[in-house]
């Protein structure tokens, strides 16, 4: 859009248009992962993206809609075993995978109804409240093995190497979806109310945005993405047990991930993926040390860099990867005071600039 | 209040501006009496409704979006609150930061604004919202003398516009030239309501209020 002034607002600019061409061909890539890799790795590299999933959807709801749950593992014990009673009912393996991914978003969508009454600590203890009803209901359930778990026996038909391939085509596709969905909300109007919020939510409110309904949409749309996490983290192992997929060792693994990476930024709960996958693998046989460890970090990273890496980043260099903001372009304003916009139409070096200029 | 109109609230600090103001934009619910708007009773409106239907306001300290550019925090008020669209959208928000000073700073983020610049956010934020009537919460404090004479300008070109204004300022020589009525409160209460003028002469107000400032 240009107004009279020859003033204009810019989405997308040329770095950023490249940029985001680029990693869409990486992502494009990724896919080809499964006929390249042994399965050990494709199962492992389905891991990678069922974090990713997961801290994307943890940081949307605590980092954007000033929802700090600890109690998420609900529903990724809501979408793997949606998925055991779709499959008991005679429907496809990844097809209940994905039909589980919207009974989660149904139950969430109820679910907000009690919990969004709550603020603060209140929410984040009763979605753990909530995530134990969710638990003590399938450990009674002796159809899905109570306490014992079960395992998921309807993608044998596709054998263990293509099993492992399609999951991971599943989880892959999952994230991206779900970072696809948070790019475009976070780019829309609706995104710059959630940014608000997450700045300063009565300042939101005082401007006319909706608090309320604005948490009600983040919180079903990223328990509907938690739900899709434990439908693949089922699929991934093959076997659910209710003290393990409702346990809040998954809530942990998500704050982990979203505090080291940057809390509030689209980008980092991807590297905090990144950094806790490579962890896994490097001290995941450390057994409780390992988790004294995550939380250590955690706690530090709480304390001395509270913005996370991608934060600190981003503040320090006033960087945005994704290209989700605007930006005024065009020539100088007629004010005497100030010196005015940069005449500039390809855009600053690095995109955004700090000023139009000065 | 009528279209264009302009009221001052003055008194002593805890008098219970702030809090007047909050009531009015729903951020804090009244303990007694109701809030009208165009006839109709608002009292149980959400602060987000009230600005929907036009009552705009700016925070005493002000409260910008830290991690937003200046235009997107502007972008938020022109969307949510003045519920406009694409281009429209873009239109008033370039149109209340050229009023406000702040196009030269439209692409930084708010972290990195000084008091000032902060404080004209805060007018542009509510203006891009396209209010009837605007609570000013000392938006004057802190400005040289060019810069309350470029305020003033500001404000008279809104009530020119049809916005009423409502306006909590502690620097009462700006206030009184910008107003045509004007309000003293202390420790919760009204002691004088009038033509600043006389306002200022009562000298219950002065008792209470410019006597202490000396």
């Amino acid at each position: 859009m240009t107004t009279a002034a020859g003033l204009r607002v810019e989405r997308w600019t040329r770095n950023s248009v490249i940029r985001s061409s680029l990693i869409g061909l990486a992502v494009l890539g990724l896919f080809a992962a499964p006929t390249v890799f042994e399965p050990a790795i494709t199962q492992k590299l389905t891991g990678l993206w069922i974090l990713v999933l997961m801290a994307a959807m943890w940081n949307a709801l605590a980092g954007y809609g000033g929802l700090v749950s600890v109690g998420q593992q609900a529903f990724i014990g809501i979408g793997a075993y949606s998925t055991i009673y779709l499959t008991h009912a005679g429907v496809e393996g990844y097809t209940a995978m994905a039909l589980a991914v919207g009974i989660t978003a149904i139950l969430a969508f109820l679910t907000s109804f009690v919990v969004l009454r709550l603020r603060g600590g209140e929410f984040a203890i009763a979605m753990w409240v909530v995530a134990e009803v969710f638990r003590q209901f399938v450990s009674f359930d002796s159809s899905v093995g109570g306490g014992t778990g079960i395992s998921l026996t309807a993608l044998g038909v596709y054998g263990p190497d293509y099993g492992r391939a399609f999951t991971y085509w599943w989880a892959l596709t999952a994230a991206t979806a779900a970072l696809l969905i948070l790019f475009f909300l976070l780019r829309s109007r609706f995104g710059a109310a959630l940014q608000a919020i997450r700045d300063d939510e009565s300042a939101a409110a005082s401007l006319g945005v909706r608090v309320r309904s604005s948490k009600r949409i983040v919180f079903v749309l990223t328990s509907t993405g938690c739900g899709a996490a434990g439908a693949a983290i089922l699929a991934n192992t093959l076997f659910v047990q209710p003290n393990s997929i409702f346990s809040v060792q998954w809530t942990a693994m998500m704050i982990f991930m979203v505090l080291v990476g940057g809390l509030g930024t689209f980008e980092g709960p991807i590297l905090g993926a990144l950094i806790l996958f490579l962890l896994q693998n490097q001290f995941g046989n450390g057994g409780v040390w390992y988790f004294i460890g995550l939380g250590a970090s955690a706690v530090l990273f709480a304390l001395f860099m509270p913005r996370g890496i991608w934060g600190t980043i981003t503040e320090r260099f006033d960087l945005r990867l994704t290209p989700i903001g605007y930006w005024v372009r065009g020539p100088a304003p007629p004010t005497a005071r100030d010196p005015g916009l940069a005449q500039s139409d390809e855009g600053p070096p690095t995109d955004p600039p700090s000023e139009v200029a000065q | 209040m009528a279209a264009g109109s302009a009221v001052g609230i003055v008194g002593p600090n805890g008098a219970g501006k702030t809090t007047l103001l909050d009531v009015l934009a729903g951020a804090q619910p009244p303990t007694a009496g109701s809030v009208h708007f165009r006839g109709t009773d608002v009292t149980s409106a959400s602060a987000a409704d009230r600005c929907r239907m036009g009552i705009g306001r700016t925070h005493q300290v002000p409260r910008p979006f830290v991690d937003m550019t200046v235009f997107e925090n502007v972008y938020v008020g022109a969307t949510a609150g003045g519920r406009l669209r694409g281009s429209a959208a873009y239109e008033r928000c370039l149109s209340v930061l050229e009023l406000s000073g702040l196009l030269p700073v439209a692409n930084r983020r708010a972290m990195s604004l000084g008091l000032l610049h902060r404080k004209r956010l805060e007018l542009a934020r509510a203006l891009a919202a396209g209010p009837e009537v605007l609570l000013l919460d000392e938006i004057g404090g802190g400005l040289t003398d060019a810069e309350a004479e470029e305020l003033l300008e500001t404000i008279e070109r809104l009530r020119r516009q049809g916005i009423a204004i409502v306006w909590i300022e502690h620097i009462v020589h700006v206030l009184v030239r910008a107003v045509d009525r004007l309000i003293c409160m202390d420790a919760g209460r009204v002691i004088a309501d009038g033509p600043p003028d006389e306002v200022l002469q009562d000298a219950t107000v002065i008792d209470a209020y410019l006597g202490k400032q000396e």
